[in-house]
């Protein structure tokens, strides 16, 4: 457990070594300030039957935003290790593969949790300046915020897959940028394609993150994304073992 | 304390190296030569756990370093080629991070971490960033980071390439004095470090290992044990011709040099041809201003064994 903790914390402290994270972060609080201030102008010309909680969770600017900044937490953690040839040390030192898989992915999910903290300030000063709660209910942060830790761990775990194939930095975010807009937009595909039978359109649902992610912004805590969500998780960081131990396969 | 049987390791069709077996006991240090390429790397990397091996076994302190690694590398440091480092640590922040990592008990941390930064002439850099080191800092810092666990076992691969002569130096003498207490591996292409640090000596070209003994053996064992060199002016005689008459001289090359005419003569082992040479000179009356005896190193040893391989 020591090891894993040591792991884990050279791991979150790296993040803050590189100007990446301040990048990534400058980033994505721009981005998501603005779409929320935007939210809020709109909602001021009109009266509306959503909350600025939903508002915010469920814009098209924020999605855009949302699948960006995986490939930019994600596409370092191991193609950095085998580009600089660290991942010799690392490994020659007497720490498991599971731990320092666990280590990298679990780091990604710190930095991650961090970049969303300031966001909440936003319903703060809301409160503060409008005097009215921005959601309808207390459940619906829980349920914004579980979704968005539910789909950013799925999204790191294939982050960390990509990036444990190569030792390019590029290459790692470019396949884990395809894969996980791939992931993202099947959901949309009920929208474009409007000829499928409503069955089809239950089943696509399921897996659509938009629509989970409409749901749990209401407040409406629903195990299913979860389970879903966990499961691909556990299925990504298998997988990234698996990938992770190839160098010990005797060729 | 580092036993090898049979290793064989191929890489997509080529063979890195192939059936090697040596073994080396408890407080040696074991020199590791060999052409680049010939796959001293390679067998390192196996021995540390990094790299599988394509067949046979191999163990240190009786663990195998496959299916026992982690007690393997316990009792195991090791620093690789060109010492890899996280630039963005500072010197004493990456060292505290490796002993956590090898396991060393709290308290005992900031005791080890003083110490091999002591060892190692770390003091002066200690808060320095990685990234901030000159090539003889970064590659003290892989051997200090080496010595951190007290392991019983050093494998060091290259641990003075790139250093200046008085680094050279240091390292040699850490490395000697490191011997008393841990069996040492380590490779290198600076040959008469070797012959100074090392107890016995692996020489291995394509794969192979070709040689396998201490460094006196070896130099005993081969064949242009050393050679005579003689500077003379020896006006119109042809001296090599004269030279190849005494017995034990295998071959005179010449040079000439302001009117000194230098000769190297190549002689059978366990002879001494210089009183003869001398007699030759005297009788002849050749003007002498120099005769050498060159003792043969063990970089005679190495290019005889590499080249007579090439050869064949």
């Amino acid at each position: 457990m020591r090891k894993f903790y040591t792991l884990l914390s050279r791991e979150v402290s790296s993040y803050f070594y590189s100007p990446i994270a301040y990048i990534v972060l400058f980033f994505f609080l721009f981005v998501s300030g603005a779409d929320f201030y935007f939210q809020i102008s709109f909602m001021n010309q009109r009266p509306v039957q959503y909350s600025v909680q939903e508002a915010f969770f469920n814009s098209i600017f924020f999605w855009f935003a949302f699948v960006l900044i995986f490939p930019l937490i994600t596409m370092r953690s191991f193609a950095e290790e085998f580009k600089l040839g660290t991942i010799e040390p690392l490994m020659t030192a007497p720490v498991r593969d599971w731990q320092v898989v666990l280590a990298k992915f679990f780091g990604a999910v710190i930095f991650y949790v961090v970049l969303w903290v300031p966001t909440l300030l936003y319903f703060a000063i809301f409160q503060y300046v409008t005097h009215q709660t921005a959601a309808g209910s207390f459940g619906a942060y829980w349920g914004s915020y579980l979704m968005l830790l539910l789909l950013g761990m799925f999204y790191i775990s294939i982050g960390c897959f990509a990036s444990v194939l190569t030792r390019n930095q590029i290459i790692a975010a470019v396949i884990s940028f395809c894969a996980i807009t791939l992931h993202f937009f099947s959901g949309l595909i009920t929208f474009i394609v409007t000829e499928i039978s409503s069955t089809m359109r239950q089943v696509l649902g399921y897996f659509s993150a938009l629509e989970q992610m409409a749901t749990l912004s209401r407040g409406e805590i629903d195990t299913r994304p979860i389970v879903l969500y966990v499961s691909l998780t556990m299925v990504m960081l298998g997988l990234t073992y698996q990938a992770f131990q190839t160098r010990k396969w005797k060729l | 304390m580092i036993k090898v049987e049979n290793l064989t390791k191929k890489f997509a069709g080529q063979t890195a190296i192939r059936d090697l077996n040596f073994e080396v006991g408890q407080g040696e240090i074991m020199g590791f030569l060999g052409p680049n390429g010939a796959g001293k790397t390679t067998t390192m990397r196996i021995l540390a756990s990094f790299l599988p091996a394509t067949s046979g076994r191999a163990s240190i302190a009786g663990f195998d370093v496959f299916e026992q690694s982690l007690q393997a590398r316990a009792h195991l440091g090791y620093m690789p080629e060109n010492v890899p480092l996280y630039n963005d640590m500072r010197v004493s922040e990456y060292l505290n991070y490796r002993a956590a990592l090898k396991s060393i008990p709290h308290r005992r941390v900031s005791e080890r971490v003083g110490d091999v930064k002591e060892l190692c002439g770390l003091r002066e850099v200690e808060n320095k960033l990685i990234r901030a080191l000159s090539k003889g800092f970064r590659q003290r810092v892989g051997l200090a980071d080496a010595l951190l666990h007290e392991p019983d076992l050093l494998i060091l691969d290259e641990p003075t390439i790139g250093l200046d002569p008085n680094q050279i130096r240091q390292v040699r003498e850490l490395i000697k004095n490191l011997g008393r207490q841990h069996t040492i591996l380590l490779s290198t292409h600076i040959l008469p470090e070797v012959e100074m640090t090392c107890s016995r000596v692996i020489i291995i070209n394509k794969g192979r290992i070709e040689a396998c003994d201490t460094p006196e053996n070896l130099l005993g064992r081969i064949r242009t044990a050393g050679g005579v060199t003689l500077e003379a002016r020896v006006g119109a005689d042809d001296a090599p011709t004269q030279l190849k008459k005494i017995a034990g001289v295998r071959d005179v090359s010449e040079s000439e040099d302001d009117g000194w005419k230098i000769l190297s003569l190549r002689v059978e082992s366990g002879t001494d041809v210089r009183p003869e040479v001398f007699r030759l000179a005297r009788d002849r009356n050749w003007e002498v201003r120099e005769l050498t005896a060159r003792r043969a190193t063990l970089e005679d040893v190495f290019v005889e064994i590499t080249h007579s391989d090439e050869a064949s």
